[in-house]
């Protein structure tokens, strides 16, 4: 089933346009509604924002593959991001990564059976003085341990 | 104790809504701008101030503006540079999570420099919740009639509006930032033109860093002279240093630029934690050339580190202790610009991979003699010979690292 827009999104979505002088701009904003919305953003998504902002959905695909944050594929409902940059690394990311790597039993770019987690490391998310450091969808975590993991984790339902 | 310019008010509770902020002398600036200075007047106090942008490259600000063309029959833009993605950097988190009002009083005030009508906030898109709370604080301001048409009854109009990122470290380069704002992939443009005549939409535009445009206001309504005292006479005010890694107080100190790094490190982060020694720092970001220990009694401000051959950048110092291996160090930053290269040029897109691809097979043992000296060579081919500063900025800090630690390289290969 091809995806649409609700109501509210489809008016949200010609606000943003107006904020610019030439419609495509909106794309970036556009495609976080839509994997906001979605989850993902599909083939099928992918030409829905094509035909809203009128260009090719090459040209969305084009942003889809080069943006980190934006998915192609379904991603678990909480995805955990965990930074393996450098403030992060000197103070154990890598163990970290390791451990959670142990904990879900998946490799990062996987998500777990259940559609729970998915594990990802990324570079800096800019909350060195935290490190190690760790965003689960948009939620950041700080001053990580072994510890600290299991509650966050055992928190999230 | 140090004068405190951005962040001041940081302490004060809820200092990040508007009425709190109105209360500390909040859009004193605007008013005072708006209602009593023109244009050129504010140019030239900008100028005098000596401001030099807070994003990595330390160019004058007042320069900047300067160069957007007076008589031109196009609208023009400000883009505010909101991608802090400088592994090390949070600094700009600080200034719009705690202070948003001081930015969007920046913001009005350059804009009503340069005759902007229409100004965007790009910030990276992990930063949700401090769109969010940016989101609220222009809200806000409309209400107030700060921002919108006839502002303070001045007949200057502006509208604000936040732009998300989407996870690309390069589109902190101002050109791939515009390419990004336009809707496409992040691909810097070949420069000239400078955005500042050909930018935005193609009409020129002004890209300034957060800390640099929240800098203005306390300009306007101090003076170019106060400001150049809190600084250096060619390097005004102070400057927001955001300390990680191995230290015992991680964190932001805001310091006059010209302040030791030893003092940075040693007075104001703590020292070292769990009293190691200390065995490196990166001053400005990743990007910038490592210094090893005995190079820290060093002043903080743009030219002294350029004489230190390093670079101020965006004043974030990574502390590396002697536990750390230097090859954890260089996989880490080889890793990371392997992975934002943006694949437009050649040597950039090709040599960082190959370099991340001879630094990870050198940690898993299989290192020959000949690694470090292939490493330097890739950077010394990428140098230079790419359309954005990116290539440099992974080129540079690599071939320091394999010049100041060649030794320890050295006994990685040669087992």
């Amino acid at each position: 089933m091809s995806p649409e827009f609700t109501d509210k999104t489809k008016k949200k979505i010609q606000e943003i346009i107006s904020h610019y002088p030439r419609k495509e701009a909106a794309l970036l904003p556009i495609l976080h509604l839509a994997q906001q919305e979605f989850g993902f953003i599909s083939a099928e998504a992918e030409r829905l924002v094509a035909e809203i902002l009128g260009v090719k959905p090459i040209n969305v695909r084009e942003a889809v593959t080069f943006y980190t944050m934006l998915h192609d594929q379904p991603v678990g409902k909480y995805n955990i991001q965990v930074c393996s940059n450098l403030s992060c690394s000197l103070l154990g990311a890598e163990k970290l990564i390791n451990y959670l790597k142990e904990k879900l039993r998946i490799e990062p770019g996987q998500t777990t059976q259940d559609g729970k987690f998915t594990l990802s490391t990324v570079e800096c998310l800019g909350a060195c003085e935290e490190a190690p450091c760790m965003q689960i969808n948009f939620d950041y975590y700080g001053n990580l341990t072994k510890k600290k993991i299991d509650t966050i984790l055992e928190s999230l339902k | 104790m140090e004068e405190k310019i951005l962040t001041k008010d940081f302490g004060l509770r809820n200092n990040f809504k508007i009425d709190v902020y109105l209360k500390e002398e909040g859009y004193e600036a605007v008013k005072k701008a708006l209602g009593e200075m023109r244009p050129e007047q504010i140019l030239e106090e900008v100028k005098k101030s000596n401001l030099r942008g807070r994003g990595g490259a330390g160019f004058p600000a007042g320069v900047k503006w300067g160069f957007v063309p007076q008589k031109i029959d196009k609208p023009r833009y400000l883009c505010v540079n909101a991608d802090e993605g400088e592994p090390g950097t949070f600094k700009d988190r600080y200034i719009m999570s705690h202070n948003p009002h001081l930015l969007i009083e920046g913001i009005i005030i350059t804009s009503y420099c340069v005759d902007i009508h229409q100004a965007y906030i790009y910030i990276r898109g992990e930063y949700e919740a401090i769109a969010q709370r940016l989101e609220q604080a222009i809200f806000e301001a409309y209400q107030k009639g700060l921002l919108g048409k006839n502002i303070l009854n001045s007949g200057f109009d502006l509208d604000v509006f936040i732009h998300r990122g989407a996870g690309a470290y390069i589109c902190g380069e101002e050109t791939a930032l515009l390419e990004s704002l336009e809707g496409k992939r992040g691909h810097p443009r070949l420069k000239p033109p400078f955005p500042a005549s050909i930018g935005l939409f193609s009409c020129p535009t002004v890209i300034n860093n957060v800390e640099t445009i929240s800098n203005i206001p306390v300009i306007i309504l101090r003076g170019a002279e106060w400001f150049c005292q809190k600084g250096l006479p060619k390097d005004g005010g102070t400057r927001i240093f955001g300390v990680s890694g191995l230290v015992k107080k991680p964190g932001i100190y805001e310091l006059p630029l010209g302040t030791s790094l030893k003092d940075i490190i040693f007075k104001h982060a703590g020292g070292m934690k769990s009293g190691k020694k200390l065995k490196a720092v990166i001053p400005g970001g990743m990007s910038a050339p490592i210094l090893r220990a005995d190079e820290i009694d060093i002043k903080m401000d743009f030219d002294s580190l350029v004489k230190a051959n390093s670079m101020l950048g965006s004043a974030a110092v990574i502390v590396i202790d002697e536990d750390t291996s230097i090859l954890d160090v260089l996989k880490t930053v080889a890793k990371f610009y392997a992975h934002e290269s943006c694949g437009q040029c050649t040597p950039c897109r090709v040599g960082t991979s190959w370099i991340y691809k001879i630094v990870r097979r050198i940690t898993e043992g299989k290192g020959e003699k000949e690694d470090i000296n292939n490493i330097t060579r890739l950077a010394g081919s990428i140098l230079g010979n790419t359309l954005c500063p990116l290539g440099d900025a992974a080129a540079i800090p690599i071939k320091s690292i394999t010049e100041k630690f060649r030794g320890e390289l050295d006994s990685y290969v040669s087992k």
